[in-house]
């Protein structure tokens, strides 16, 4: 049996295989809390959880909070906003002193790639990336993971297809990491001026034309499109990019009965994804929402570690 | 005081001289070489063991005087260079104010005399303001003392201007030094644009940037047939560019950096600033393309782009981080380990690239041990190792990534004008 060893979750590059698997096995055990009355365990009673959102989040940092709620731990939630980095204080002074405060862990999200790496190195509390630019969102990857191993009891060959915006794509990148060491196949696709150099490289294929990529795929996630990618002109407009890369019914017109539809949220309705699909027979988004509390409650309790948590 | 250098490897380049001997220095000139000189009234130093070359030359320094004097100023500057082993640096101009007047290099000539360390000799703005606009008062400034013209940090985007500049600075002789950056394709990037910003999610600086600027450049000295000098080469396909440049005879010359070949973008895993650097560290078939133009004579000189940052600057996200790190004090030790100990360049063409070449390119009177010329002595302890210390560096800034890692060989004399000005 693997144990949880680290101090930070930073990202599904560095893990490894059993790690995954063990984040995996904990939160099914911790989703079934979630189907209590009293939905709630002592695990991390006296112990703090920090959100520190530089990037508005609702859903990410709710999710996070909840699930620290729901093992009793405190938490504290400072935004951007809220927090001295507009009077100039950097990210580190930022981070000591919440740790000044005595904080377990922090659930960092952050604009730039390697923030919450950086974070990590500077404070002794547990760091959590909760999306760092354009480089990972773990926790994001992990719930993928668990929602598709839910349905389809198992990752080991499926094929998976990613569409939209890669370059931009930190749930791209967890996702690509997580599927790959866990055995899937994966098939990304989107505009050619969205598919970041050398991607191969990372062990997936690219394809450029939708019908091909989604063709015979178990599991679709389909990436959030932002309207800004447009005027940066990246693609020319929202109408043709939902056209050549929008997923409707007519596009899985072939499907198999048992295709997943996944999305990161918050959806584009009928930009990346069309309506009927986002609330249709394969979608599994909501899922993804309740999977992704499980999740999070099994990465705070390993992060605290059952030896750390003493009673 | 006169010095006499006794029994060291003495390695002279220009007069293709690689033996064991004697060197007199007589007030602040050299004045004899001889299998065994006597001397009465002067220093001995017993150089037995180690190498005597021309004083090294850095033709690419940011002294950050005047300006950001927290970050260097020209004293500390000049200390980190007589460490390094350099006897003359050559100040980069995107200074606060630039030096694009008179007055700004008067102030760095007259600060760099009351440090009396090395010579300093400072490089004129191309354009007022480095702005790339309109011509900076050339004329004036190579009469106050500038020694070539750069606008450094930036290109000079508009080729029409970049054009008058080679035009109009061939009356005065003086070289520009070409900072290639295609800004249009670099905005906002960080690192090499490749696999690995692909992984870490960080915008990439693709080659093309560089190398579309080099193109036009060498095609811009083949038009106007004046002389250009390509700073801080770090792509293969730049190497290519420059290789054909000079086979079709086109006054054209080149530097790296000692980071652009041993250090790659693989370094950039855990997001360390001290690696953030313009132009990007590239892969390892650049660097591989860069020791092999170094060694086939594309690759003029080896420049640090000493880029002192303050602590402060450089401890903040990525994205944030200025771009440069530190160089003078670990240029030497980093060219033997990566190009002496690999067998790339022998000791006597690394002095080409360290001392004879950037000062033919710079018109420098220096780089040469002849009888009658300046007293400037390097003399390396090519088999010392040694590891890079934070406290060690005397530069204001520790900027560097190579804190903690071993080379071997070192500066243990610099010698300035026939003043010992550094010893280990
Ligand atoms: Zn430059
Ligand atoms: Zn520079």
């Amino acid at each position: 049996m693997v144990k949880w060893n680290r101090k930070d979750l930073l990202g599904l590059e560095g893990l490894s295989p059993a790690e995954i698997k063990l984040v995996l096995d904990t939160a099914e055990s911790f989703k079934e809390i979630s189907t209590r009355q009293i939905k709630k365990v002592p695990a991390l009673r006296g112990r703090t959880i920090a959100t520190l959102f530089f990037e508005p989040s609702t859903r990410t940092r709710a999710s996070f909070e909840l699930a620290a709620k729901r093992l009793s731990a405190d938490t504290v939630s400072i935004s951007s906003s809220t927090s001295s980095v507009v009077k100039g204080e950097t990210l580190k002074d930022t981070a000591r002193n919440i740790e000044a405060m005595k904080i377990d862990i922090i659930i960092i999200r952050h604009k730039c790639a390697g923030a919450a790496e950086m974070l990590a190195r500077a404070v002794s509390s547990g760091v959590i990336n909760a999306g760092d630019g354009s480089h990972e969102h773990p926790t994001q990857g992990l719930l993928d993971l668990f929602t598709i191993r839910e349905k389809k009891k198992k990752i080991k060959g499926l094929k998976v297809a990613i569409i939209g915006d890669i370059l931009h794509s930190r749930v791209a990148r967890s996702n690509i990491w997580g599927l790959k060491k866990l055995g899937a196949e994966i098939v990304i696709c989107g505009p050619a001026t969205l598919m970041p150099p050398e991607i191969e490289k990372m062990g997936v294929r690219v394809v450029y034309d939708l019908r091909k990529a989604v063709k015979q795929a178990d599991v679709i996630n389909v990436l959030r499109i932002q309207k800004e990618r447009q005027d940066a002109g990246f693609f020319p407009s929202l109408r043709e990019y939902s056209r050549e890369f929008g997923i409707n019914k007519e596009v899985l017109k072939d499907a198999g009965k048992d295709l997943l539809i996944m999305h990161p949220g918050p959806i584009n309705r009928g930009v990346e994804i069309s309506p009927d699909v986002a609330d249709g027979q394969y979608s599994v988004i909501l899922d993804q929402v309740t999977n992704g509390l499980a999740v999070r409650m099994a990465v705070l309790y390993l992060l605290l570690g059952e030896t750390k948590v003493k009673l | 005081m006169n010095l006499l250098i006794k029994g060291g490897r003495v390695i002279d380049p220009a007069n293709k001289i690689d033996k064991v001997m004697d060197l007199l220095i007589e007030k602040g000139k050299i004045s004899r070489m001889a299998g065994s000189i006597r001397s009465e009234n002067c220093r001995v130093i017993d150089a037995a063991g180690l190498i005597v070359v021309p004083g090294l030359i850095d033709m690419h320094t940011h002294l950050r005087e005047p300006g950001r004097e927290d970050e260097e100023t020209i004293l500390s500057g000049s200390e980190a260079a007589v460490k390094g082993g350099f006897t003359s640096i050559c100040a980069m101009p995107n200074t606060s104010p630039a030096v694009d007047k008179e007055a700004v290099v008067k102030l760095i000539l007259s600060k760099a005399e009351q440090a009396g360390l090395v010579n300093v000799y400072p490089i004129g703005a191309i354009t007022k303001g480095r702005e790339g606009r309109e011509l900076a008062e050339i004329g004036e400034l190579k009469r106050a003392g500038v020694v070539a013209l750069s606008d450094d940090g930036n290109p000079v985007e508009n080729s029409r201007i970049m054009r008058r500049a080679l035009e109009y600075s061939r009356m005065f002789d003086l070289p520009i030094i070409a900072h290639c950056e295609d800004k249009n394709f670099s905005a906002g990037g960080m690192i090499n644009e490749g696999r690995i910003s692909t992984v870490l999610g960080l915008k990439g600086i693709p080659c093309f940037s560089e190398e579309n600027m080099v193109a036009r450049d060498v095609s811009l000295a083949k038009l106007t047939g004046s002389r250009i000098h390509i700073a801080h080469i770090s792509s293969a396909g730049s190497v290519r560019i420059i290789k054909q440049a000079k086979k079709d005879g086109i006054n054209v010359t080149a530097e790296a950096t000692p980071h652009h070949f041993s250090l790659s973008d693989e370094n950039l895993r855990l997001f360390d600033t001290n690696y953030k650097v313009n132009p990007p560290l590239r892969t390892g078939q650049d660097i591989d393309a860069i020791k092999k133009a170094l060694a086939d004579g594309t690759i003029d000189a080896i420049a640090t782009d000493h880029a002192p940052h303050s602590e402060e600057e450089k401890d903040v996200e990525f994205d944030y981080a200025p771009f440069g790190m530190t160089g003078l004090e670990t240029a030497l030790g980093l060219a033997i380990k990566e190009l002496v100990e690999k067998r790339i360049l022998t000791v006597s063409r690394l002095v080409e690239k360290m001392s004879l070449n950037p000062a033919r390119i710079l018109r420098l009177d220096k780089g040469r041990l002849d009888p009658g010329s300046d007293g400037d002595l390097t003399i390396i302890d090519l088999n010392k190792e040694w590891t890079v210390k934070k406290e060690d560096f005397k530069s204001k800034s520790k900027n560097s990534p190579f804190i903690g890692e071993k080379l071997k060989g070192i500066a243990a004399m610099t010698i300035c004008r026939g003043k010992v000005v550094y010893e280990k």
